[in-house]
């Protein structure tokens, strides 16, 4: 008797837990609704709500989570008639490409270097690398603006690609994954007469790709959402990102802002769902020591 | 595998990304400390007085409390938090859809969120619609109009932003630290009598001071992106309770004055040198004893 008390005290106490940790949930999700209904909002009704905003008078604004009169017509205008938004939101896609890709082919071979071959001087090298990691873009915005000026790249996409594209934190990330291989591997590969490139196509790779699918789902998170960098070194808006032009959208067109804001969260949302083991592991790489 | 191979392997596998480190960060950066010494314009060296003027700057000062300001109080925070979180977390055994509810804010991008947080603390904004409904039901305050981007509120608004976006981040590496810790560690002490406080004041904290050295390090970095959320909500010139040290280098970088700039971030990037360099000796020390 006594045990089946504690047995449901024990099951009640668990269930308490979750329950308290689900709360910040709230948190989470309410802005993803108000996002949401917004979005299928007709502008009217919008308008209505939010009326507050541009008369002047203190009474308060108001919601409705299922709205009165469900609309897709912002969608259709945004996605049928705003050809600027396109634009955007190719420049989204192409640069966050473009510096993940670049990434990969540049980021790789350093984390393999770094992991794989011990050499003098390479521990130090790394903890350079690992502090340039650490640098916020504001103390090195500088720097990069005095090489793109020299470059002559500012005003362009490359101006925001190419300093990403060596950015140290892709090469602590994979460096991770290919640290977590046994060295006794490569060991064996070698008296077998595998050449280095073989080493680090055949085993590295396969064995050591969680690290650098982190380093890609963390990447993409990161710029996807960037906005610093094309704030300082791009001024024409045709060139944007969609993170950076979307806050510009006012009030007056909230129905705009609220789909552009659902549409440039989808790919957030996608990558989220099936990266996140990598997200995690990604996070955990980047708190690993040397 | 001898010595020069090994050597020439490395070099190979290192060289792109270390040329283009050396051609974007490196040069330019020894460019920035010769500016730094430097006039704006001429090229005339100068001495310290770029640093002098920064010094004596009450912009570039306000920002520098303020961002200290802000560390202080949202590292901690989020350190505890985390922690608080990840400790239940850790013992139960399906722990994935809560890991996502954490983790989700970090996927979400600023500008959209940005758009909720003013509906949230405008000065007609749920919020105060929140707090208007409390005091009506407990009788007693009545409207609450209070404009939460543009006073004294506005830091608070940035911190429960930070908190928000980096809480499962923090957790993730919480939960990778207490999984490091041996069940025997806390199984032993259980059998020695020690409660659930004394087992994680004793046991679990001391076995995660690794974890905290990371946690502070990569908060530390985090908060600098929290420029995002201000900018969005309250444009380059903010009310000076969340006027950045971010907003000042974006101001002089609009204004070109560069030579503010360069000592700026000399004094910036050392400063955050020296902080790493600190909490990796303590590690280390720790690591050894």
């Amino acid at each position: 008797m006594k045990k089946k008390v504690y047995q449901f005290a024990e099951g009640f106490k668990r269930k308490f837990i979750i329950f308290i940790l689900m709360l910040p949930g709230f948190f989470v999700i309410f802005p993803i609704i108000i996002l949401i209904t917004g979005s299928v909002m007709d502008q009217y009704e919008l308008k209505e709500y939010l009326n507050p905003i541009f008369n002047g008078f203190s009474d308060f604004i108001s919601w409705k989570l299922m709205p009165d009169y469900p609309s897709f017509a912002n969608y259709g205008k945004l996605l049928f008639m705003t050809p600027q938004f396109f634009v955007l939101f190719w420049n989204s896609m192409r640069m966050t490409a473009c510096i993940l890709a670049g990434q990969i082919l540049v980021g790789v071979p350093a984390a393999w270097a770094f992991a794989v071959y011990r050499v003098k001087g390479s521990k130090i090298l790394f903890a350079l690398y690992v502090i340039l990691m650490l640098l916020p873009f504001q103390v090195t915005m500088l720097s990069s603006y005095l090489v793109l000026n020299r470059l002559s790249l500012l005003n362009t996409q490359q101006a925001i690609i190419l300093p990403a594209i060596f950015s140290t934190f892709p090469v602590f990330l994979t460096y991770g994954g290919f640290r977590s291989i046994p060295n006794q591997l490569f060991e064996a590969a070698r008296v077998d007469g595998a050449s280095e490139r073989v080493i680090f196509f055949k085993i590295g790779l396969p064995l050591g790709k969680s690290g650098l699918l982190s380093a890609m789902v963390l990447g993409f998170l990161e710029y996807w959402n960037m906005m610093e960098q094309p704030m300082a070194f791009l001024d024409e808006q045709a060139l944007w990102p969609l993170s950076l032009y979307l806050p510009q959208i006012n009030w007056s067109q909230a129905g705009f802002a609220f789909c552009a804001s659902v549409i440039i969260l989808i790919p957030a949302v996608f990558i989220f769902t099936f990266g996140q083991d990598y997200l995690e592991q990604g996070i955990i790489y980047s708190g690993l020591k040397e | 595998m001898n010595k020069s191979k090994n050597l020439i392997s490395f070099l190979i596998f290192i060289a792109p990304s270390f040329l283009g480190v050396i051609i974007f960060v490196l040069m330019p950066f020894g460019d920035v400390l010769k500016r730094s010494f430097s006039t704006a314009i001429t090229g005339q060296f100068v001495g310290v007085s770029n640093y002098k003027t920064i010094f004596q700057n009450q912009a570039f000062l306000l920002a520098v409390k303020n961002t200290l300001r802000f560390t202080f109080i949202c590292i901690p925070l989020l350190v505890v938090i985390g922690f608080l979180i990840a400790w239940p977390l850790s013992k139960l055994k399906n722990a994935g859809i809560i890991k996502s509810i954490y983790l989700f804010p970090l996927a979400m991008p600023t500008a959209t969120i940005v758009l909720v947080w003013k509906m949230v603390f405008y000065k007609q904004g749920f919020l105060n619609i929140l707090l208007t409904k409390i005091g009506e039901w407990l009788g007693t305050w009545g409207m609450i109009q209070t404009d939460y981007l543009d006073t004294e509120a506005a830091f608070w608004v940035l911190v429960c932003s930070y908190i928000w976006k980096n809480t499962g981040y923090t957790v993730v590496l919480w939960l990778a630290g207490i999984a490091g810790i041996p069940a025997e560690f806390l199984d032993a002490a259980k059998v020695d009598g020690a409660g659930s406080i004394q087992r994680i004041w004793y046991i679990v904290l001391p076995n995660l001071k690794g974890s905290l050295y990371t946690i502070v390090i990569l908060s530390f970095l985090n908060s600098f992106k929290i420029y995002r959320e201000a900018y969005l909500v309250a444009g380059a010139y903010p009310h000076k309770s969340i006027y950045l040290l971010q907003h000042t280098f974006n101001n002089w970088f609009v204004n070109l004055e560069l030579d503010k700039m360069a000592a700026a971030a000399i004094c910036t990037g050392g400063f955050l040198f020296i902080i790493i360099l600190l909490l990796q000796k303590m590690w280390d020390r720790d690591e050894a004893s």
